[in-house]
């Protein structure tokens, strides 16, 4: 930035902070990780948006039987491209993107990522991704093969796949180079005395996820590539009819997205280690437990990608390997909930937003668990795979754990991000209505897949009415949650009340040290560290 | 006063850290070339006879020479980075110059190589290649694929070198910061080193 067009930085905030360019420019070509951090956090709230609405025109098609309001094929095609928007989009970069780049540099002590410039560009990539994938609606249709592109039908299916699947190819860049940020990030630039085991836990969590998101991404990218290159020249190896195997395709598809669940969760675990603790004003229970079972799942993580494949062919003791290791996964997950449970015991509880997102996180987390356990079990998957049961599982652990943690996380940090608090009243009652309709939502869907409803059928037979209608006024009642939510967080960033306390809540760690919004570098001197995080006295 | 009003973007400089991510980043590529071989022996272990048969097909002279030119241009790169420690920008440009010429050679090469296939009629999806049996089909899809993204390696590779020597030239990297030099160094030597696994696997196991 050159010297004539930069203004004191000393208390100017990093909203106000005048760089080489002005206006909106000033936001999209700023490498300011802060900025950069607010840019993914608005994307995503614009195709969060777009992809509830699919979720919620679909649950409204399932609400009786037979035609509603839309036919198979439109049904495939919003599937596919709600869980292609919510994956890729929103839960993969998710935290990490949004709260990752913004609090990462503050909590531990720098001035901004590694790498700034090649995070813009990670967003820039993001958007160009963003942008092939939904170029499919105005080139030969919504794709309808499923999030997962299956081998075959992804290449013999007439709709047009190729920009969704070089869509997500794209996006894998922009994770892959986030990851490389955040590694680098950790191990050169904390600030003075944070040692590793003085690290915040939420940094901690970052990390685990930055080395999946380094190690396992190649794999999708490759794969996806192959696909695309399978269907334009028919190079074989994934089509039966020219030698390839599909089986193979499955595999080296869930060598990343299984990994890429951990990428989801963790950073959401890492968040509510972080509130759990500054709400019980009480110091973390098992803070070194914590973060090796980290580093354990994101490890275990690997090596578990089968159980997705339990009924598509493999050798009994393959299956009996990867149902083994599933179960090994929900010893650090449980450690984790233990941990909380027994930081909240005997602390002095603030109940605040953030608290009650946290703790009800906790809930749809061990649902979710305890129903993945269910699923790991060969026995039972055998009865209960492809169906509804999959899908509640699946959105419990993953809009659960994420969507609750980022929630969660809004609400945390939200003055520290907008120099502004949000409205409590509004937050706590959208909390709510949305925590009530996620359970009337999901909580169906167990019964209908114990009972033997597929799921990514439009149609359904009569007796699986009841649960159906539950649960589609459970979508209802979980958007009108969703929009008070976000209503009301839109609202209180622009005409909130003005605040520039630094700690509202009472944290210890380094971003409530910061002014309030953070000015444009962070610190004018770099913090010191001498003790742990959490120590309440 | 001083501090602060002239210029307040701090100049944040860390040759370790990047060192540390083009690592990582090599670690990204490892994987996904090592899934592609991963498949190669899959594919070869049910397909033994169709991908030796295979092999015999490919032209181990343009293969060994390619193996040969580009382990030169992995030295002459490495030379080029003690040249720009040592000062020497004539001697760095000067073996910089090798190996993009190197490089392009490289290509030619594999320009010929592909196009006397595809004159034959060999390559993905076509009438000839869909006569012969599934082995066959797959070792020349899992070919061209392999071949192609490491080609695609080069290229980048070129462009790299191409903003490197600028960079020389414009005394943007010389005796003390060349982490750029360095990191496209690495890079290189990664690309050499997949053609290293490739050109056994597909030219010489018989």
């Amino acid at each position: 930035m050159s010297a004539s067009t930069a203004t004191a930085s000393e208390h100017v905030s990093f909203l106000e902070y005048k760089g080489k360019y002005k206006g909106i420019l000033g936001w999209i070509l700023s490498t300011d990780h802060k900025r950069v951090g607010l840019l993914y956090l608005y994307t995503m709230l614009v195709f969060f948006s777009l992809a509830a609405t699919l979720g919620l025109l679909m649950k409204l098609q399932l609400i009786a039987p037979g035609y509603t309001i839309m036919g198979p094929q439109t049904y495939n095609a919003m599937f596919t491209v709600h869980g292609i928007i919510m994956i890729f989009v929103i839960v993969v970069p998710g935290l990490p993107a949004v709260f990752g780049n913004f609090f990462l540099p503050l909590m531990i002590g720098a001035k901004d990522v590694a790498f700034p410039k090649l995070n813009l560009a990670s967003w820039w990539i993001y958007i160009i991704g963003i942008l092939v994938v939904l170029s499919s609606q105005f080139v030969g249709g919504w794709p309808d093969t499923g999030w997962t592109f299956y081998a075959p039908y992804s290449f013999r299916t007439p709709a047009n796949v190729l920009p969704a699947l070089f869509g997500a190819f794209i996006l894998g860049f922009s994770s892959i180079l986030t990851g490389i940020n955040f590694v680098v990030t950790i191990h050169r630039m904390r600030a003075p005395g944070m040692t590793w085991f003085k690290m915040p836990l939420f940094p901690w969590t970052l990390y685990a996820t930055a080395w999946i998101q380094v190690l396992a991404t190649p794999v999708i990218g490759i794969t996806l590539l192959l696909t695309v290159m399978e269907r334009v020249w028919g190079i074989g190896i994934f089509d039966p009819n020219l030698g390839g195997d599909p089986i193979l395709y499955q595999h080296l598809f869930w060598i990343y997205s299984h990994p890429a669940v951990y990428i989801m969760i963790l950073p959401g675990l890492g968040v509510i280690s972080e509130i759990i603790p500054v709400f019980s004003r009480k110091r973390i229970y098992g803070y070194k437990a914590i973060v090796l079972s980290s580093l354990a799942i994101a490890f275990v993580g690997y090596f578990v990608w089968g159980h997705h494949m339990f009924t598509s062919g493999m050798s009994g003791r393959a299956l009996f390997a990867f149902s083994f290791l599933t179960f090994l996964v929900a010893i650090p997950s449980a450690i984790k909930v233990f941990n909380w449970v027994a930081t909240m015991y005997k602390g002095s509880l603030n109940l605040q937003t953030p608290f009650y997102w946290a703790v009800s996180f906790i809930f749809v987390f061990m649902v979710g668990g305890f129903s993945g356990l269910t699923l790991g079990s060969l026995a039972a998957n055998v009865h209960i795979h492809d169906t509804h049961f999959v899908v509640a599982h699946f959105h419990f652990i993953v809009f659960g754990g994420t969507g609750f943690s980022f929630m969660a996380a809004l609400h945390y940090w939200f003055s520290k991000m907008f120099g502004r608090m949000y409205d409590r009243g509004w937050a706590n009652t959208g909390w709510v209505v949305f925590f009530a309709g996620f359970l009337t939502l999901y909580l169906p869907m167990f019964g209908l897949g114990m009972q033997g409803m597929p799921r990514r059928y439009y149609d359904y037979l009569p007796e699986f009415h009841a649960g159906n209608i539950i649960s589609s006024l459970g979508a209802i009642l979980m958007i009108a949650g969703a929009a008070i939510v976000i209503v009301n967080l839109v609202r209180s960033a622009r005409h909130g009340e003005k605040t520039s306390e630094k700690n509202p809540w009472g944290g210890k760690t380094l971003e409530w040290e910061t002014d309030t919004p953070p000015t444009f570098e962070n610190w004018e001197d770099i913090p010191s560290v001498e003790e742990r995080p959490y120590e309440y006295k | 006063m001083e501090k602060n009003t002239e210029h307040t973007t701090h100049v944040h400089r860390d040759d370790e850290g990047d060192k540390l991510g083009m690592w990582l980043f090599i670690f990204t590529e490892l994987l996904l070339f090592g899934m592609l071989f991963l498949i190669y022996a899959v594919y070869r272990f049910r397909n033994p006879v169709a991908f030796q048969l295979g092999g015999e097909e490919l032209d181990v002279f343009i293969g060994t020479f390619n193996t040969v030119i580009l382990l030169i241009s992995s030295a002459t790169v490495a030379m080029s980075i003690t040249a720009i420690q040592r000062g020497n920008k004539k001697q760095a440009l000067m073996l910089l110059g090798v190996t993009l010429f190197i490089a392009v050679v490289f290509l030619v090469n594999k320009y010929f190589e592909w196009g006397a296939k595809i004159e034959y009629g060999f390559y993905p999806g076509s009438e000839a290649l869909m006569e012969l049996g599934h082995g066959t089909i797959l070792f020349f899809g899992l070919y061209y694929v392999m071949s192609g993204i490491h080609a695609i390696h080069i290229l980048i590779g070129i462009g790299l070198f191409i903003y490197v020597v600028r960079q020389i030239q414009t005394e943007k990297i010389h005796s003390t910061d060349y982490i750029w030099l360095e990191n496209t160094g690495l890079y290189w030597h990664l690309v050499d080193l997949i053609w290293i696994f490739l050109f056994p696997l597909f030219y010489l196991i018989h």
